[in-house]
């Protein structure tokens, strides 16, 4: 496949990944961005439709697959969401865990945090697809594992350990007071931590929350790597199928990078603006 | 937990209370009962233990040594039940900590409803009284944040009420306070006091000991240097630690 050619040393989005606060320094408006966006895919395309009458422009050759690049898109948001309902899901029990009053589970918890946290994306990637098998048969029930949905467990495992440092901060970042509070008033500590403490947690969550999201979002192209027909993967097919000619590479790629960009930039501006509305400090 | 207790033994008794934080001893043998309905007030100067043995009393601290009974029920028994403890022991802070994203009104049907489970109804019904009763009719759907300190204190205090506690604990409960609001607390505590509440005080406020306790104690380094009924205790004080801080704080 053609998309391993330009990986060699590594994605950025492989390194450890840690909840920094953004501080935006300039912002564009998504709509700007857009029309600048479309107006350079305009500009290579109009220069090419005057070399040659036969050959498809790059810009019809987007439009020509463009309900096929973006169900692959669709699939890209697809997985994205669905990691990040099951690794927040995950990641909510594994921060309770690791805040757990019984060591044993505490230090469970914290190393398994700590391994899925410190690993590489691609590589649990990696792990899931070829450790689990494509089929298991539960009660002579054959249920068929599809490479999208192991995929999709791949990346929920390091959503879910970034989900539980997060609850971890924020359980942390409340007063003790309110837990002394919730004490002399007789509740026991599992109905403080869900009455009292977590509701509370809410809003300080919500901003790096929404940060890994964004970065899960952008990492679903890694599916393409072990296989799955996802954005990128149908990028390099459509490619191919246009005889993969060299002038087709920044404009299908480009268009790649565009929608992608388009979904995760107001997702960020929506994050800083959250992170100032509720003062995060 | 078995406890015969009957209404005319002390509901407190603090019996030779040792409380260390690693090496340092902050309460140094500290003995005193407290009969139903009694109102006391512990004074001192900062530092000397009053905070300590109050949230010692309902074991928010494990004392190191002594014994501290309430309602017959020993706080230092290591098989205590402390949320049986708690519920008969009610405790406002200083800093009121009442939970932020929570109405008054929520605030104080909370612990009503999710720990002795009773009916939201009748609790939504005794909560509105009790926040009437601590004059914040009106102020039921305010957030916590939404009102001042003085009325966050006494939604507070309505709040530890609303579990039916036969003790009140004060933490020094006015001393973050904006002067002009310290005396609607004090006057929710009086009217408190004067409905035969058992209240156990650490306060400043030097007048009202003086009007509402029926017996102070004072407290310096860990022990009780002092104590007696209000009248005799600040007319004359006997002990020359008392006298000073007396004169420093009248």
């Amino acid at each position: 496949m053609s998309t391993t050619r330009h990986t060699p040393n590594g994605f950025a989005i492989l390194l450890p990944y840690r909840v920094t606060p953004i501080r935006m320094i300039f912002q564009i408006s998504p709509l700007s961005t857009a029309v600048l966006c479309f107006g350079s895919v305009m500009v290579v395309s109009s220069a090419w439709s005057l070399s040659g009458p036969t050959v498809l422009s790059p810009l019809e050759v987007i439009v020509k697959w463009a309900p096929l690049l973006l169900t692959g898109f669709a699939f890209n948001i697809a997985i994205s969401l669905l990691a990040m309902l099951l690794g927040t899901i995950a990641g909510l029990w594994l921060g309770l865990a690791l805040l757990s009053e019984i060591k044993m589970v505490a230090a469970v918890s914290w190393f398994v945090t700590q391994v899925f946290r410190n690993a590489p994306w691609l590589v649990l990637l990696f792990f899931v697809m070829f450790l689990v098998p494509f089929q298991v048969t539960i009660f002579k029930t054959t249920i068929p594992l599809p490479d999208w949905q192991k995929a999709t467990v791949g990346f929920a495992l390091p959503v879910m350990a970034n989900v539980a440092e997060v609850v971890r901060g924020a359980v942390r970042s409340i007063p003790s007071t309110q837990w002394e509070a919730a004490e002399s008033l007789s509740f026991t500590r599992r109905q403080t931590m869900w009455l009292i403490i977590l509701p509370q947690c809410i809003k300080r969550m919500l901003p790096p929350w929404m940060n890994i999201y964004s970065l899960v979002t952008m990492s679903t192209v890694l599916a393409s790597i072990v296989g799955v027909s996802e954005m990128l993967t149908l990028t390099a097919q459509v490619h191919a199928a246009e005889g993969g000619r060299p002038e087709l590479f920044a404009p299908l790629y480009g268009f790649a990078l565009l929608c992608f960009f388009l979904y995760c930039y107001p997702i960020n501006l929506w994050t800083a603006h959250l992170e100032r509305r509720f003062h995060v400090r | 937990m078995a406890s015969n207790w009957t209404p005319d033994q002390p509901i407190v008794e603090c019996v030779d209370v040792r409380k260390s934080f690693g090496s340092f001893e902050v309460l140094k043998g500290i003995s005193l009962s407290v009969r139903k309905g009694e109102v006391i007030c512990i004074i001192g100067p900062s530092g000397s233990g009053k905070s300590t043995l109050i949230r010692c009393i309902n074991a928010l601290q494990p004392i190191s040594a002594g014994s501290i009974k309430v309602e017959g029920i020993d706080v230092s028994d290591p098989q205590l039940d402390k949320l049986a403890l708690r519920r008969k022991v009610g405790m406002v802070f200083q800093q009121y900590n009442l939970f932020p994203h929570k109405t008054a009104l929520q605030n104080v049907m909370m612990a009503p409803i999710h720990v002795l489970g009773q009916d939201r109804r009748e609790v939504e019904t005794r909560a509105r009284a009790l926040l009437a009763k601590v004059r914040l009719a009106g102020k039921e759907d305010s957030y916590p944040g939404e009102l001042s300190g003085g009325q966050q204190q006494r939604v507070a205090i309505a709040r530890s009420l609303a579990m039916r506690p036969g003790v009140m604990l004060f933490d020094e409960v006015t001393a973050a306070l904006d002067p002009e609001t310290v005396k609607e607390v004090l006057v929710t505590i009086r009217e408190l006091a004067e409905d035969g509440m058992t209240c156990i005080l650490v306060t400043h406020e030097m007048n009202f000991a003086r009007e509402v306790a029926d017996h102070v104690y004072f407290t310096d380094r860990g022990v009780i240097v002092e104590h007696g009924p209000p009248d005799t205790f600040f007319a004359a004080p006997k002990d020359e630690r008392t006298q000073r801080f007396l004169s420093q704080i009248l």
